[in-house]
């Protein structure tokens, strides 16, 4: 069985079923708040959610069972008396010490929990950093969106901002570096200054196996770096637009990547009116469009930066992602086919997968 | 006393206690006094600023009020969301 938790406009879905089959929607939690992103650590079988009420604001929660008791996490909150106040977060990943738990969030925040996510700690270095007044926000906020977590390195982190770009920490976070050296912004001039940092980044995973090797969907862009995020080389060839936002890794081959490409940054929606996943397993050398079960006619869906995730790897590698519309599509044979998952939901922020 | 009026959810984070007598000049005073007496509702009506969130209003005997609107001993104040979402 698998389960999926999807963050929708109107509230959380944990939805169950069998890889390849239709899912039932088994609870909903936080009914009518938008729900950014929630996730299952199977290290602990807690359930954490972030939320941002229209009225109350951003607060993260957990519980054990989506349809049980959510408590409220604390310490997720900027400095009192400051000039700026938590928007959102969007999102949350397990860390690799064991209770570790990230969030990530507007304006370009990180936390950190070391309890499984009950209590919560602002990254400092990141929150100070000197080159904070020059971060821009993208077009939905300054949002840290991706943390991409080093297996047996705690200390070693790449977050993504957008639209500040890259940042790298070998020490925990106490000091970050940028990451951006060969991101080509086609939003700023040719020239920009060298150091630029308006560099909007739309999502980041590392691959687990040869983590040095990372991947990334850009503002208009798809790259690869070898060298843990020091340098990054456009692999863009071969998509029909290199603009979109979600980005999926087969754990199993570290020169795997899925991407859904949309038109453009002035046309959001799938292109040629029909929905394809592009797969490279050669590290973005060549391309694969899959469509087989995907909806290949009069389809215009937007598929947003959290709304595709994976469980399983190789050949049981299961892919799922969802669409502002409300639709939810499922691959049980690492993309070669897909189906039909949910249907008729409030718009999909984000979708989490586990077995 | 002014008295402090909540429903919905920030009712029951207030002890599940619709009227809090409080002793304060402004509604904000207030505000941070009812925070201090109700430690889990920090962060619900104001923000790590101090200011009152965007999409709650509080009205003082029945008017729209802010911040720094005074209060009295007799006056009540309301805090309710605001018609607003999608």
């Amino acid at each position: 069985m698998t389960e999926l938790l999807l963050g929708t406009r109107k509230g959380l879905f944990a939805l169950d079923g069998e890889p390849g089959g239709r899912f039932e929607v088994t609870a909903r939690a936080f009914a009518g708040e938008p729900v950014e992103y929630a996730l299952r650590d199977p290290r602990t079988g807690r359930v954490l959610a972030s939320v941002t009420s229209a009225f109350y604001g951003p607060k993260l929660w957990y519980a054990d069972d989506p349809a049980g008791e959510w408590q409220q996490a604390q310490g997720v909150e900027l400095p009192e008396g400051g000039d700026a106040a938590l928007e959102r977060i969007w999102t949350i990943a397990l860390g690799e010490d064991e209770q570790t738990v990230y969030a990530g969030g507007d304006p370009g925040v990180l936390f950190q929990s070391r309890d499984g996510g009950a209590s919560w700690e602002l990254n400092r270095g990141l929150w100070e950093h000197p080159t904070r007044d020059a971060w821009q926000p993208g077009g939905g906020g300054l949002c840290l969106h991706s943390i991409a977590t080093w297996p047996g390195h705690p200390d070693r982190l790449a977050v993504a901002v957008s639209a500040a770009g890259v940042w790298l920490t070998e020490d925990g976070g106490a000091t970050w570096q940028r990451g951006n050296e060969g991101l080509v912004a086609n939003y700023l001039p040719d020239d920009p200054p060298e150091g630029e940092i308006g560099l909007c980044v739309h999502r980041l995973h590392r691959a687990r196996d040869r983590p040095e090797r990372m991947f990334l969907q850009f503002h208009g862009g798809v790259y690869r770096s070898d060298d843990a995020g020091q340098r990054w080389t456009s692999i863009a060839d071969g998509l029909p637009s290199d603009f979109g936002f979600p980005l999926a890794l087969d754990p199993a081959d570290p020169d795997s990547a899925y991407v859904i490409p949309l038109t453009a940054d002035t046309d959001r929606v799938t292109p040629d009116s029909r929905v394809r996943v592009y797969e490279t397993r050669d590290a973005g050398a060549s391309w694969t469009a899959r469509g087989n079960g995907l909806p290949q006619e009069q389809a215009y869906l937007t598929i947003l930066r959290e709304a595709f995730d994976w469980t399983g790897e190789a050949a049981a590698l299961e892919l799922y992602f969802g669409a502002t519309s409300g639709d939810v599509f499922g691959s049980p044979d690492a993309g070669a086919s897909w189906s039909e998952v949910a249907t008729r939901l409030p718009p999909v922020l984000s979708v989490a997968a586990t077995r | 006393m002014p008295v402090v009026r909540l429903r919905g959810p920030l009712k029951r984070l207030a002890g599940d206690l619709a009227e809090h007598p409080i002793e304060g000049s402004d509604v904000l005073e207030l505000l941070r006094e009812l925070e201090r007496a109700h430690p889990a509702l920090d962060g619900w009506i104001l923000d790590e600023r101090g200011l009152i969130r965007r999409h709650i209003n509080v009205f003082v005997n029945g008017e729209r009020g802010g911040g720094e609107t005074a209060v009295e001993a007799e006056d009540r104040i309301d805090v309710l969301p605001a018609i607003s979402g999608g």
